[in-house]
């Protein structure tokens, strides 16, 4: 993916939340953040994301600079998915009919190509039963991976997650990491915010540590899980790694 | 005890009550002269439906025209909804229409009282109607917003799509309810000389001097319609909790 991100700077009511920070990836396809509540992951990802403007600094994705106002970050937001820790699904519409909102709506397709395109990835995951069931209906996890599912039938350049698996209890977030890895290995980029730190290992082909609105520690898997040079990276690992 | 009987239990009490109530008065009934008056009744009846509805829908309109400039960032605007809210739900309909009806519309040569009638009971309930819609709007999560955005809908097609689904769900019970004040309110209208419900009954009784046999039937009159719609506000209510 190749992202590149210079002296990013965020507030809110006048808390910095992203101090300065840069970030530069690989050609990868996973990049997962990591670190302590409150060190601005999801704020970052929301900048990647295009939801947010940030009040300093510039993200380029593959070379390409992200938009600076709100038109330009619309058509952005077009070619990328968003998963958000809450599913925030529409409660008024079916499972299906979330799915097939954006691509009617946005990318316009038919009705009859909208739900040709949704009619394989229901199957695959397990959800063609449910498609007529409104969110409410549903379960977390069933939830959760319809809204993956939303995300990607749009077939976006990438995919952003904030922590997808948080409000999950353990077996619900197993389905829908399983559903991460498999979407990884069929080649969807990604960025994933999550303290499933096992995941991360696995899913990642890097990791950034975000703490104090920056990124303390950057690197492959490997080199983050052991002996990280940062001793707060390392103290961070070792308190929440069996 | 099953809820149906319950209120029927109580239905039956009440009516006993009145009817031992009424047996006490020493009143010689007289039905049969305000019967022959039943078609201007009738015609009144369907005045009052005809400008409820009429007013209905104006004041909707109204009400999301004065909804938006509550929630406006230009503090004119927002002045503007604010001051229009509070003068209206401050003050008592009684005055509001002899004020629109004598000064206001005779200024500008409005001279349909119907017309007028109905252009201030919109005005009225277009201040409940307001904050009605504020609330609904209001009662819709940002996360909502968020999501509407990341699927790279505009913001005409989120509200379109996302927001007002939502909200309409939210206050239709609440608008149910205001129909059934407005149906009340509508019998003000007769202060202005507008043939509706009350100002018939009000006539009969001149006539006829049946006092009782005048506004018993109103009152009845008015349950017809208010009762359904209180049924149906809370049907309304029943249903969409459920969705949410």
């Amino acid at each position: 993916m190749n992202l590149v991100v210079t002296d990013l700077t965020q507030r809110f009511a006048g808390t910095t939340v992203l101090d300065r920070l840069s970030l530069a990836t690989g050609d990868i396809r996973a990049l997962v953040l990591v670190g302590p509540s409150g060190g601005g992951k999801t704020t970052l990802l929301r900048i990647l994301a295009g939801l947010d403007l940030p009040v300093a600094g510039r993200v380029a994705f593959a070379g390409r600079e992200l938009p600076r106002d709100e038109v330009g970050l619309q058509a952005y937001r077009k070619t990328v998915g968003t998963v958000f820790q809450a599913y925030n699904l529409f409660p008024h519409l079916s499972a299906l009919d979330n799915l097939l909102l954006p691509l009617v709506q946005v990318h316009k397709l038919s009705a009859a190509a909208a739900r040709e395109r949704v009619r394989e990835p229901l199957e695959r995951f397990g959800l063609a039963a449910h498609a007529h069931k409104r969110p409410a209906e549903l379960s977390g996890g069933q939830k959760q991976r319809i809204a993956i599912l939303r995300a990607l039938v749009v077939q976006p350049a990438c995919l952003f997650l904030d922590e997808p698996t948080s409000a999950l209890d353990p077996e619900m977030a197993a389905e829908v990491l399983d559903m991460i890895q498999e979407l990884k290995l069929q080649g969807t980029r990604f960025v994933l915010v999550t303290h499933e730190m096992q995941f991360a290992r696995r899913a990642a082909d890097e990791i950034a540590f975000i703490g104090d609105g920056r990124v303390l520690a950057h690197g492959s898997a490997a080199e983050m899980f052991t002996n990280c040079p940062q001793p707060r990276v390392r103290a961070f690992f070792q308190r929440i790694l069996p | 005890m099953p809820r149906w009987l319950a209120h029927l239990l109580v239905v039956v009490l009440l009516a006993a009550l009145v009817a031992l109530a009424f047996a006490r008065v020493d009143y010689a009934w007289n039905w049969p002269a305000v019967w022959a008056y039943r078609e201007k009744f009738l015609q009144g009846w369907l005045t009052t439906i005809a400008m409820s509805l009429a007013a209905l829908v104006v004041s909707s309109l109204i009400g999301i025209l004065a909804s938006l400039c509550l929630q406006s960032k230009r503090p004119l605007l927002e002045a503007v909804g604010r001051v229009y809210v509070e003068l209206i739900r401050g003050t008592p309909l009684l005055v509001q229409l002899l004020i629109g009806f004598y000064v206001i519309a005779n200024a500008v040569g409005l001279e349909n009282r119907y017309v007028v009638g109905v252009l201030v009971l919109s005005l009225f309930s277009g201040a409940y109607m307001a904050e009605i819609f504020r609330g609904g709007l209001a009662a819709i999560p940002t996360t909502q917003r968020d999501a509407a955005r990341a699927i790279g809908l505009t913001p005409w097609q989120s509200l379109r799509f996302v927001i007002l689904p939502q909200a309409i769900r939210l206050v239709l019970p609440p608008v149910a309810g205001q129909l059934v004040s407005l149906i009340k309110d509508s019998s003000l209208l007769s202060v202005i000389a507008i043939a509706e419900f009350t100002l018939s009954a009000q006539e009969v009784n001149a006539f006829t001097y049946s006092t009782l046999e005048c506004y018993l039937p109103l009152a009845a009159g008015y349950l017809l319609l208010t009762l359904p719609l209180s049924a149906l506000a809370r049907w309304l209510e029943r249903r969409f909790h459920y969705e949410s």
